[in-house]
């Protein structure tokens, strides 16, 4: 039953193959299982769960279909606040936070009818790409338990390649759905930027977080997307524009697609063997009728550092509103405000948020914003100006995912800078506000690898035909881990 | 433009940072900090190599502009909900140490 897809799930239980009382106390039990080697899970809801599964059957019974996704289950990133549900972030500071109210990406999943089993772990306040950052501790990777799941929404990979839960919600910052994807083998979206609501769903940095799907194929991505994009008044860069059907257009033929393939991505710097998976996708997409050009993103390189500005700076900002007095943790016995304040968020940030607020503070702080902010948002221009150059000749670009495969638990830990360069092909998106999907497209010592396809602004529907027409003569999404 | 000189962080700027930040760091932990944050700086020392004296600075990724709304009301009061969520509260009011003695 877990090794179904999401749309499979939705056939048996229209057929009555099986219930949703039955699938969420399977999963659920798998969950309990298998967090106990992953650590995936932050919270299981299984009450709730199971409360929502016995309605929706009976719903079922009486002929009453609440949604697309009726009684079918689904975990949430710990980012997204759920009403009455503690919402952690994977930090200490919010340890023991119940949202009065939920996220839009929630609210619209559940009146979908969809069936939340947890909260998924993450990297704390989603700052990271290898889930060590969380106060709750690592996640494994389910490939091998070594290994980092990738991160920062590295419980929701986790979570979908081991087949705890068909999808998860995720967010993307800087690559937090697409890295952890490709290092778990599995499929993830990250919107265009303003598709997804971002109400609701704590900010890290507001002008490139933006919420999507993972899950094992693009098919239940797209399922996903139908429910979860779409204007939002409560978000105020939310774009209002009618979003598309992103089932329907699966199935097109791709035939005579434009493929562009960055030189800058395809140097001598990329790993052999993913270069050489990434060859064989190559191959199979102009089976499909693909075509492919080289093309220039000249600016790519400086993507790195222009994010590691922007995105901390955003941060410092963001998180000031953890001051220990309207919500969050608060030290004991503050001797004035200041000590209320420096203590409390001394005790509920971990060392890598410390680090970046202290960075975002001192390029924002007087006499270095020209030199570290303003001049990060001139090459976001530069970098936005090539992708818009690139799309003028082709519909998508493809490149590798991640540098490497995914790497060992405390492999890169001592050094952030080190860390932060696993992010070099998925932040571009960011910065431009592009959407991008990760698919798996082969391995690499028993190790998923994934591809990364970059469309234009709002082209989910296409980036997901695509994709899904890819998983249709291949079969690495269809691998689990051992 | 900050030079190399400049990217290296020395213990007095991570305690003023950390200050502006109001996040106590621990003494013995100020000069990890100070390295930590001279590496990120000389990361981002990198968007040196290109000059963007006449590059518009990105506003929004799809130029879309800040939207509006009617200047009325349209959130009920929760009062209760969001202040039961706080570490201390009384009569409706946040409960925070004396700020005037």
């Amino acid at each position: 039953m877990h090794t179904l897809t999401l749309a499979a799930m939705r056939k048996a239980l229209e057929s009555g193959e099986f219930s949703s009382v039955e699938l969420c106390q399977h999963l659920i039990d798998r969950i309990k299982l298998h967090n106990k080697t992953l650590n995936a899970f932050v919270s299981i809801t299984e009450e709730q769960a199971m409360d929502a599964a016995r309605l929706a059957d009976e719903k079922r019974a009486s002929g009453n279909i609440t949604g697309a996704l009726h009684g079918l289950p689904i975990a949430h990133k710990d980012i997204f606040c759920t009403d009455g549900v503690r919402t952690t972030c994977g930090s200490r500071m919010l340890e023991e936070f119940v949202p009065p109210y939920d996220a839009t990406v929630v609210e619209k999943l559940k009146s979908a009818g969809a069936i939340c089993l947890g909260k998924t772990n993450m990297d704390e306040f989603a700052m990271g790409s290898s889930n060590e950052n969380s106060y709750f501790g690592a996640v494994r990777n389910p490939w091998d338990n070594d290994r980092v799941p990738g991160g920062s929404s590295g419980g929701s990979a986790a979570s979908v390649a081991g087949r705890l839960v068909p999808v998860c919600t995720g967010t993307d910052t800087g690559g937090s759905i697409r890295q952890p994807a490709a290092f778990c083998g599995i499929t993830g979206l990250k919107p265009t930027y303003g598709r997804v609501s971002r109400y609701g769903m704590i900010a890290f940095a507001s002008s490139l977080d933006q919420g999507g799907p993972m899950a094992t194929t693009a098919e239940d991505c797209a399922m996903m997307m139908n429910e979860m994009a779409g204007f939002d008044d409560r978000d105020s860069t939310s774009i209002d524009r009618d979003k598309d059907d992103y089932l329907s257009s699966l199935d097109n033929a791709i035939d005579g697609v434009k493929i562009g393939l960055p030189r800058q991505y395809f140097d001598a710097g990329l790993d052999a063997s993913i270069a050489s998976s990434l060859q064989q996708a190559i191959a199979e997409l102009e089976k499909l009728g693909a075509k492919f050009v080289e093309i220039d993103l000249e600016n790519q390189h400086l993507s790195v550092s222009a994010y590691y500005i922007v995105a901390p700076a955003e941060c410092s900002s963001n998180l000031a509103r953890f001051d220990g007095v309207r919500y969050g943790r608060r030290c004991e016995d503050p001797t004035d405000l200041e000590d209320l304040y420096k203590r409390s968020r001394a005790e509920g940030f971990g060392r890598e948020v410390k680090r970046r607020i202290l960075v975002g503070t001192y390029a924002l702080s007087a006499g270095y914003y020209d030199a570290y902010y303003l001049k990060a948002q001139k090459i976001r221009s530069l970098v936005s100006q090539d992708f818009s150059q690139a799309f003028e000749s082709v519909d998508f670009i493809l490149g590798p995912t991640t540098p490497t495969p995914a790497f060992k638990v405390g492999e890169k830990t001592g050094d952030p800078v080190e860390m932060y360069l696993n992010d070099i092909y998925t932040i571009p998106a960011n910065l431009a506000g592009l959407p991008g999907i990760s698919v798996p497209c082969g391995e690499v010592d028993g190790l998923p690898v994934g591809m990364q396809l970059v469309g234009n602004y709002f082209d989910e529907a296409r980036l997901l035909n695509v994709a899904h027409q890819y998983q249709v003569v291949t079969d690495w999404h269809t691998r689990a881990p051992g | 433009m900050a030079d190399d000189a400049e990217n290296r962080v020395g213990n007095e700027v991570v305690a003023q940072v950390a200050h502006l930040a109001r996040i106590q760091i621990e003494s013995d932990s100020v000069s990890s900090y100070a390295a930590e944050m001279s590496g990120v700086l000389e990361l981002a020392a990198q968007m040196n190599q290109v000059d963007t004296d006449s590059v518009e600075p990105m506003a929004h990724p799809t130029h879309a502009v800040q939207r509006l709304r009617e200047d009325v009301v349209n959130e009920t009061n929760r009062r209760d909900a969001f202040q039961k969520i706080a570490p201390s509260v009384e009569n409706g009011y946040y409960l925070v140490p004396p700020v005037i003695e």
